[in-house]
């Protein structure tokens, strides 16, 4: 119990809370980019257009079985050889908006299968467009079956974000890491401090998750 | 009709998309080959003004994050800085020093990738090493030491040359080595790292580790009751680290890390990081002239 | 290519180590996740709360946090190498949502066929054992694939304990040989060597399976 004390000074407390709004930061960008990038694939893929939708879709199945890990070392290490050098911040969120694009794709796209095709023609039969009958009718009705999934992958992205303090982003994970530095008597009160923040802040997403699919049902 | 309009579009965004990733995929490797070429880092420190270090951040004495300020603290941060001064001086100009938090695994990519211009982050100078990156001359005295119990009556490693006596050490270090060819009668225990070393010399399941003296230094500073003797065996300094092939920056460094030992700054960084290690003769590390 | 050919033997024994502690996670959490379940199934609100309390542990709590605490936590007590901690912690984590994924299959069982088996003489481990679990698999199958996928891709956490897997090698390789960019591309190569027919398998049965209903 002293060891949590002594851990968790004040000075401790606020270099960690700082991290934990990095994580946050991370999170709320990638969930962002990834989410309209996503959508846009998911769609590609759902429209079936020949040729174009299977290589958008081999293309992005190729992204999706790649560990996350690989690819926030390689926007990071490997880009800058090439001449694409981004601060370790950016490097986070790009890697993450791509990876987890790829996979909310296939949930979306999964979405839009599910979607009765009588809905098209009946939209289209009323006058719509093609583009609006996607934006107006389908999407919503597919959004609304997603969110499930798509609330545990984005549980998934912000637990993911911790992988970022490999390449020395200073998210909670790492200064957690940090702060343990200082006495290896730390280690458990430290790791027992970030899973608390992790949990609390995955499981009130969870309950958002919970909350919006009994609304929407 | 309609779908023969899908099907074209499809062939056309299909070639258009294949195209893109052939042209991105040269452009890729012709940035590659560019990028290899050499890059002066003293042309670029002269130029940006600038020395960007890269530093330790979980080290303690060397690089340990203040979480107060979030900022490095550490003999390491505090040479970086006087040596980008002198550096400086050396140039007629006024150099900034700049850090950036490195872990084992990124500082030599960070370096290569032109991230950062030097790595003073207890890097050990091994030939294995210095085939990718460039050392300066060395600046610290590290090496294997001994750490016991103040009340042990343990002086040298040959007070522990007895099959009675066990040894602990942090798997993978070069520890093993010095306690084979210096006390080869001991049993050893190898651990998974130097706080699990700790907790078994603590526990009483050996009666001495062997490590870098600077990692021990560190555990001093925990573990009041106890103390680093035996003085510096299997000398493997560190030193700090540029990217291949820049004699230009390295001469600089090694002239400035001169002028530090010769007006005393670097015997006086020595006291402000080590002055306050129980048992440590500061001595052993300062420069004599 | 000049760099695969050169540092080829730590790539083939990286890939074995993700090899290895791939299978050894699958089958530990394929067990551990039946297990738990069955255990958030229970009518018995303590061990029902108990499962639950553990898979909700589990899902939110990220996979890097885990493996530390097996590596420098509980290695001070039991003894275990970075590849040991990775491969207990990536089985703990990856059960969670497998018993997720088989919780959801066993409830798409209708419950005629539990109360039928019951009815039949048999005890609730022979129905659930015999009758219910074979089925649920059957229907679980393409969620319980993508989690073995996800098993594979995550075991690159190994490389933040010293695990010796691909991760670990890659980035070696990455450091030592100046060539980044191709290090890192040799390693995506054999990730997708073992998570490409595995998805791509996954999705010829998830048809069929649709096909047969």
């Amino acid at each position: 119990m002293n060891d949590f004390l002594n851990a968790l000074t004040p000075d401790n407390l606020g270099y960690l809370m700082q991290g934990l709004w990095i994580t946050v930061a991370v999170s709320v960008l990638s969930i962002v980019v990834s989410f309209i990038l996503g959508s846009v694939i998911g769609i590609v893929m759902f429209e079936k257009i020949p040729y174009f939708s299977s290589l958008v879709g081999t293309l992005n199945n190729i992204v999706r079985n790649l560990p996350l890990l690989l690819i926030i070392f390689f926007t990071y290490f490997a880009l800058p050889q090439i001449g694409i050098r981004l601060p370790v911040f950016w490097s986070t969120v790009v890697a993450m908006s791509f990876f987890e694009a790829a996979m909310l794709s296939e949930i979306i796209r999964g979405g839009l299968d599910s979607i009765d095709k009588g809905q098209f023609e009946g939209a289209r039969s009323t006058g719509m467009s093609n583009r609006q009958t996607m934006m107006y009718i389908i999407l919503p009705q597919a959004y609304k079956k997603m969110i499930p999934p798509l609330i545990s992958q984005l549980i998934s992205l912000v637990k993911d974000t911790s992988l970022a303090s490999g390449i020395v982003l200073a998210d909670l994970t790492f200064r957690g890491q940090v702060v343990y530095a200082q006495n290896s008597h730390y280690i458990v009160p430290i790791l027992v401090f970030m899973t608390f923040c992790y949990f609390i802040a995955n499981y009130l997403l969870s309950l958002l998750a919970k909350r919006l699919d009994r609304r929407l049902a | 009709m309609e779908k023969n309009k899908k099907r074209l579009f499809g062939i056309t965004a299909s070639i258009l998309l294949v195209l893109i990733l052939i042209v991105a995929g040269f452009w890729a490797a012709n940035r590659a080959h560019e990028n290899r070429m050499h890059q002066d880092t003293l042309a670029r420190v002269e130029k940006t003004k600038t020395i960007n270090w890269g530093v330790k951040t979980d080290t303690k004495l060397f690089g340990l994050v203040n979480t107060k300020t979030g900022q490095s603290e550490g003999f390491d941060v505090d040479l970086a800085k006087a040596l980008t001064k002198q550096i400086g001086k050396q140039l007629n100009m006024k150099l900034t020093a700049t850090f950036t938090p490195v872990n084992a695994s990124s500082k030599v990519q960070l370096l290569k990738n032109t991230n950062i211009d030097g790595v003073a982050a207890v890097m050990t100078i091994t030939k294995e090493r210095a085939k990718i990156v460039d050392f300066t001359d060395p600046y610290f005295p590290a090496g294997n030491s001994l750490l016991v119990k103040k009340d042990s009556g343990i002086q040298s490693i040959k007070d522990l040359n007895d099959p009675s006596k066990t040894i602990l050490i942090a798997l993978g270090t070069t520890a093993a080595d010095t306690v084979k060819k210096e006390a080869p009668k001991a049993k050893v225990l190898a651990l998974q790292d130097y706080a699990s070393a700790m907790q078994a010399l603590k526990a009483g399941q050996g009666q001495a580790i062997v490590t870098d003296n600077a990692i021990l230094y560190g555990l001093v500073t925990e573990n009041p009751d106890y103390h680093v003797v035996g003085g510096i065996m299997g000398y493997a300094p560190y030193g700090i680290a540029f990217d291949h092939n820049q004699p230009g920056m390295v001469k600089e460094s090694n002239e400035a890390l001169a002028a530090l030992k010769k007006n005393g700054t670097y015997n006086a960084l020595i006291r402000k990081w080590f002055g306050q290690v129980q048992g440590l003769d500061v001595s052993q590390l300062e420069v004599t002239q | 290519m000049t760099i695969f050919n050169h540092y080829s033997s730590l790539f083939y024994s990286g890939f074995g180590y993700t090899l290895l502690a791939s299978l050894i996670a699958l089958v530990a959490s394929l067990v551990l996740g039946t297990l738990f379940a069955l255990l958030q199934l229970s009518k018995k609100r303590l061990w029902s709360g108990l499962g639950n309390a553990y898979v909700q542990f589990f899902r939110n709590v990220p996979l890097l946090i885990i493996t530390l605490f097996f590596y420098l936590a509980v290695a001070k007590v039991i003894k275990m190498t970075g590849f040991v901690a990775g491969t207990v912690a990536l089985s703990l984590y990856t059960s969670a949502f497998i018993a997720e994924s088989v919780r959801a299959g066993i409830l798409s069982i209708d419950k005629g066929q539990m109360e039928g088996a019951l009815a039949n003489g048999l005890s609730y481990g022979q129905a659930m054992r015999v009758i219910v679990l074979p089925q649920a698999f059957k229907v679980a199958i393409p969620s319980l694939g993508n989690q073995f996928i996800n098993l594979v891709k995550n075991s690159s956490i190994l490389a933040f304990v010293g695990g010796l897997d691909l991760m670990y090698q890659g980035n070696l390789v990455a450091a030592s040989s100046f060539d980044t960019f191709t290090s890192y591309i040799i390693v995506g190569i054999f990730y997708l060597v073992l998570t490409l027919p595995l998805s791509y398998g996954m999705q010829y049965l998830e048809e069929r399976l649709q096909g047969n209903r």
